[in-house]
């Protein structure tokens, strides 16, 4: 999957942001909470880079710093999401009883906006980071529901598991060795886009007042924060909501190379490139004629034997 | 070994009751090959999953019978137990090598999983007794072979992996149900050759579901005649080969090339089409398309009678009536020939 320049960009990208934002005490020349009155709303500059705040904070800092709300909800999120979208998509696409129910729950909760619901949920659960993953969880579980269940329908009538049954394999070893590895890449490319919409949403409620705590910084609160000024401070809203296209952007690039990578009808559309080094590639070509010569000596030897 | 009694295993489609298998009796004796004979739709598929009890429930159900298999009925037993029997006692091939293995493990990994998955045994233990098995299939090099994945094997190659992954256990029947089907024909006599090594070897009964004559000749001690979910002829291979005696058999093998019989450069089929099994003909369910047929088919259903020893036939001819007439038809066809 890293052949595409694409995906090695969307995914150094998110590396570094995950890199700089946890080491951000490390280097960061200012403190994001340091405060000068005398220094608000400065336009950015060598000194502040993205500029200052109607409190003189440095918004380079803040914005760094920020990052590690957004990406600490988005990844429990999509984790959270794929690992109980998984297990009920598992059980709602392979037993047809549990279909019944699983699903019209799901599609109950399908019928509220995604946002909606964990606007609710948020509101009645109180805004710390912990209610806010718990709410988003329940807003993006149920896709996942959907598109695992979908993937089990599709490789369930396969002869190979009613081969596996035959040989008294339990349901339990069907659903976790046949059915999910078969299923595993609508699992990956889905989990990454609930990771794109999860730190979305995280902003969305931020921006909403009902976010974390309004003294931790998130790239949501921040663009909440700067609406009085926009006509003043410009900057103050463009570089957190920067933040917020490119990790969200990054994201859905790496889902999307993800998909590529994993549909075997995209490979034959793909150019065929020069394989560098050229002399590697002339050694496996050669190793590989080898090997199958072999095998078909091997194979004639046999029959010639048996017929 | 196996004993099914009066089986009936009806599916319950929206357009009705489909009996696919309507009163069936036979039995399998440890070490034996029978072979199920019959055209698509006959009701031979449903008939084997019957016996492994994995038909789609609860569209299939099973209004009357019993499958005694060493004593035990299978229609009563619960899901654990006969979890136990899959594979453990009862093993099943299909028909399509191609999808009938985990395109995602290794030939080995699975091979060892269906060992271990009834015996409790360390993993190397495992691993030598899927090298020995692969070797008996007859697959060159096993040793390399249990590294590669599915798609590196040939139809035939996975056949034989398919047997293996049956044998893994040492069940005491294995149902194979259109075992060649989907090879071709140099290796479907490889396979069956090998079948029939695996089975001295292993002591392992074969019931062997088929539309093809020629693999029944070849494999089986006894053989069943299955029309429309029933069995209308039973016996020995030679019987059915040589002293076939309902009108059925008869018009199949005649709809067959034989290299033995000159003269005849023309294959004459079976008039008409299968009977629909919702609604089946009043009488004799084959009467609307036998060439033998008397009015008094369409009253009177034949019941399966024992002609001669372990020979039941289900016709309302006598052996002398079926002789006769058969002459007299095949005088026609070869004037037909000659004209």
């Amino acid at each position: 999957m890293f052949k595409s320049k694409r995906n090695i960009l969307a995914a150094s990208i998110l590396v570094l942001m995950t890199v700089a934002t946890l080491t951000a005490s490390l280097w960061l020349p200012t403190s994001p909470a340091h405060i000068d009155p005398s220094e608000r709303l400065l336009s950015p500059s060598g000194q502040h880079w993205f500029g200052t705040d109607h409190f003189g904070r440095d918004i380079f800092a803040l914005t760094i710093v920020a990052a590690r709300i957004s990406l600490l909800v988005g990844i429990v999120v999509a984790f959270l999401a794929t690992l109980l979208g998984t297990a009920t998509g598992l059980i709602a696409g392979y037993y047809k009883k549990a279909d019944a129910i699983v699903m019209r729950i799901i599609d109950g909760m399908l019928a509220f906006p995604a946002l909606l619901l964990a606007l609710a949920l948020v509101a009645a659960l109180g805004g710390n980071v912990k209610n806010i993953i718990i709410a988003l969880t329940f807003a993006f579980w149920p896709v996942m529901t959907r598109i695992v269940r979908s993937a089990v329908l599709q490789v369930k009538n396969i002869q190979y598991i009613e081969a596996a049954k035959t040989t008294g394999t339990s349901d339990f070893v069907i659903l976790t060795r046949y059915v999910l590895p078969n299923a595993l890449s609508p699992i990956i490319v889905q989990g990454t886009f609930i990771f794109a919409k999860a730190i979305l949403a995280e902003a969305a409620l931020s921006f909403l007042g009902l976010g974390v705590n309004p003294a931790t910084p998130t790239w949501g609160s921040m663009l909440q924060e700067s609406q009085i000024y926009i006509s003043i401070a410009p900057w103050f809203s463009i570089f957190p909501g920067l933040a917020i296209v490119i990790t969200v952007l990054s994201l859905n690039m790496l889902g999307d190379g993800l998909r590529d990578a994993f549909d075997p009808h995209a490979v034959k559309q793909k150019r065929v490139k020069k394989v560098w080094p050229l002399w590697r590639a002339r050694k496996t070509q050669k190793q590989w004629a080898r090997e199958k010569e072999q095998k078909s000596v091997a194979e004639n030897e046999y029959m010639g034997k048996e017929v | 070994m196996l004993e099914v009694k009066d089986l009936k295993a009806y599916l319950d489609t929206s357009t009705g009751v489909v009996k696919a298998v309507d009163q069936v009796s036979f039995t399998v004796k440890a070490g034996e090959t029978v072979g199920i004979v019959g055209e698509s739709g006959s009701g031979k598929s449903v008939l084997a999953l019957s016996l492994m009890q994995l038909n789609p429930t609860p569209l299939t159900f099973y209004p009357q019978g019993e499958i005694l298999f060493e004593g035990r009925n299978l229609l009563g037993l619960r899901e654990r137990a006969l979890r136990k029997m899959r594979g453990n006692e009862i093993s099943m091939i299909f028909q399509d090598p191609m999808s009938s293995l985990n395109p995602i493990f290794k030939i080995g990994n699975q091979l060892i999983e269906a060992i271990r998955s009834h015996k409790k045994m360390p993993r190397h233990k495992a691993e030598a007794e899927a090298i020995e098995l692969l070797q008996d299939v007859g697959i060159p090099d096993a040793e390399r072979r249990m590294h590669e994945y599915p798609h590196e094997f040939s139809g035939g190659m996975r056949q034989r992996v398919m047997i293996a992954i049956a044998l893994a256990c040492r069940p005491k029947l294995l149902i194979a149900d259109e075992p060649t089907t989907a090879l071709d024909v140099t290796i479907q006599a490889q396979i069956l050759e090998m079948l029939r090594t695996i089975q001295n070897k292993y002591g392992t009964a074969i019931l062997i579901i088929t539309h093809d004559l020629g693999v029944v000749a070849r494999l089986a001690d006894r053989v069943m005649v299955m029309y429309s979910g029933r069995i209308v002829e039973e016996g020995s291979t030679a019987d059915i080969f040589y002293r076939t005696s309902m009108p059925y058999t008869w018009s199949l093998l005649r709809s067959i090339p034989r290299l033995d019989e000159a003269g005849q450069d023309r294959l004459i089929p079976i008039q008409g089409q299968p009977p629909n099994l919702v609604t089946p003909p009043k009488g004799c369910n084959f009467s609307p398309r036998c060439p033998f047929a008397t009015p008094e088919c369409a009253e009177i259903d034949p019941a399966l009678t024992e002609r001669r020893h372990g020979h039941r036939v289900a016709c309302i001819l006598s052996e002398m009536e079926f002789e006769e007439q058969k002459q007299l038809l095949e005088a026609v066809d070869r004037k037909e020939v000659l004209a």
